[in-house]
């Protein structure tokens, strides 16, 4: 006879339903994609040459990890994993700093949202003689495509920061920093990790950027290198590796999240 | 200017409550009695003392409780201690008996989201008596309560406040609140506001909040303060 479920555990079940639901959609949605591009090339209603199909991506990931495929994804992850964390600790650092010092603040308000406007990448050729032509490079414009970002994101947060939950410190005889430590950072634990989901995809653009002006190693390289002698396969492969690459490091950052929140108990 | 001429004062272990109309400086009052908003004129002094150099010496509870979601109960109490830098094993015994007497101790490792409003206030009270402030102020402290929360509460927290034999000055809106927590309520004009009048309420120190409620006193009293605020 079938267990009876009480209402806590027939909740719980819809959930995991509709999680399971939720998934099953999306993968239809990626095997149909897959399906009617296979299927467009084959027919010969699209050119496999110039759109490449799925078989023919398979294939060349095949060939290339044979190669050197493997060098090319570990020199983009460790240069986006480079930039991302120089972005975040410098962007973090400067947050703070404009915390404590509301003057600071006020004078580099403007030059945060300018800079923040600005297209990093005509800052590229500047960038290139600055920090030499090679990971230096590409790295700094990671940071650069990031930094401005972090900044704006982390000192909003502070700034929103429960004004009752501040007084109450001030109330106490906190200083400042106490109530950085105690109330601020702790407060804006969502707020960071949200600025790192960002970044995670900013460093990876700013990585791509660096590697397609410099490089002769990477997924930017191999994207470069592919699109210039028409091979639209192994172009399609990178563009693919690189989605795989940000949806593992998004993983990773959701997954300390979770571990940061559930262990400072975190319900604001 | 929120305030002028404002003049009173408070005796060791006395309970003040200040009403007057809405935005007539009453919370600004306060704020500066707390030594959290500097006033431009006159003084403010805890047993001769300038206030702001007694700033140790005052507890404050708001509207609202203030609770840390990330901390425990528990934490939550010891906040204050750590921020004056007051954790010693007399202060930490002290805060867990105030837990174990007023029936929050086998709460203390839940988080504040776990318990009601009247428990939340609770616990921010004790967080406040667990400084041993000699002057407690209370800024509409159970206004965010409903109703029945508010005068059980509000009960609790003048029997607490008694049995530790504080010093309370608070500001209200709600004249019954007012009249059976205090010993003298103080009707403040519009603003800017300045002394309208003093209203001495002699139940004695003995009653309680809901005794005081019935006592036919209560209404002339009532009637007093709120011919002053009309």
């Amino acid at each position: 006879m079938k267990k009876k479920l009480s209402p806590r555990e027939e909740y719980l079940l819809a959930i995991k339903r509709r999680r399971i639901a939720v998934l099953s959609v999306q993968l239809s949605i990626v095997a149909a994609f897959l399906f009617i591009w296979e299927l467009l090339t084959r027919t010969g209603s699209v050119d496999p040459f110039i759109f490449s199909s799925p078989s023919r991506i398979a294939d060349m990931f095949i060939v290339m990890a044979r190669s050197d495929l493997f060098y090319h994804i570990l020199i983009t992850v460790l240069e986006t994993v480079t930039g991302f964390l120089i972005g975040v600790i410098l962007g973090l650092l400067i947050a703070v700093g404009l915390w404590f010092s509301p003057f600071a603040n006020s004078v580099a308000a403007p030059f945060l949202v300018i800079l923040n406007s600005l297209p990093k990448i005509a800052l590229g050729p500047v960038i290139i003689v600055w920090a030499g032509a090679g990971a230096g490079s590409i790295i700094v414009m990671a940071v650069a495509i990031s930094l401005i970002v972090t900044v704006l994101e982390l000192s909003g947060g502070f700034v929103s920061t429960d004004k009752k939950l501040l007084i109450t410190l001030q109330s106490f005889g906190a200083d400042k920093k106490q109530i950085f430590t105690k109330v601020v950072l702790p407060y804006n634990i969502p707020v960071l990790f949200q600025s790192l989901k960002v970044n995670i995809g900013l460093s990876l653009v700013g990585v791509i950027a660096g590697e397609f002006l410099v490089s002769k190693a990477g997924l930017g390289y191999l994207i470069v290198y592919a699109g210039q002698v028409f091979k639209m396969d192994l172009v399609m492969m990178s563009v693919i590796i690189l989605g795989a690459i940000a949806f593992v490091m998004y993983w990773v950052v959701n997954l300390a999240r979770q571990i940061v929140e559930k262990k400072i108990n975190h319900d604001t | 200017m929120a305030v002028k001429d404002v003049s009173f004062s408070v005796e060791k272990g006395q309970f003040v409550s200040i009403v007057g109309p809405s935005g007539c400086g009453k919370s600004t009052l306060l704020s500066a009695i707390a030594a959290l908003a500097k006033q431009q004129k006159g003084s403010i002094s805890l047993e001769g003392q300038d206030i702001s150099l007694c700033r140790e010496k005052i507890g404050y509870m708001f509207q609202t409780d203030n609770l840390l979601p990330w901390r425990s109960v528990y934490k939550n109490v010891l906040l204050g201690l750590e921020v004056q830098k007051k954790l010693t094993e007399e202060n930490i015994d002290y805060a867990q008996q105030l837990l174990k007497k007023y029936d929050l101790w086998q709460f203390k490792d839940s988080y504040p989201n776990r318990l009601s409003g009247g428990m939340r206030q609770r616990v921010a009270l004790i967080r406040t008596l667990s400084l041993k402030p000699q002057l407690l102020l209370l800024d509409e402290a159970f206004s965010a309560l409903d109703y029945q929360t508010r005068v059980k509460v509000s009960g609790d927290v003048y029997e607490i406040l008694r049995k530790e034999n504080k010093t309370l000055v608070m500001v209200t809106h709600d004249i019954p609140e007012a009249i059976t927590m205090s010993d003298k309520v103080i009707v403040l004009s519009k603003r800017p506001a300045v002394v309208q009048k003093m209203v001495d309420i002699n139940f004695g120190d003995t009653r309680t909040p809901a005794q005081v409620r019935t006592d036919p006193r209560f209404q002339t009293c009532f009637n007093t303060i709120w011919k002053e605020l009309t």
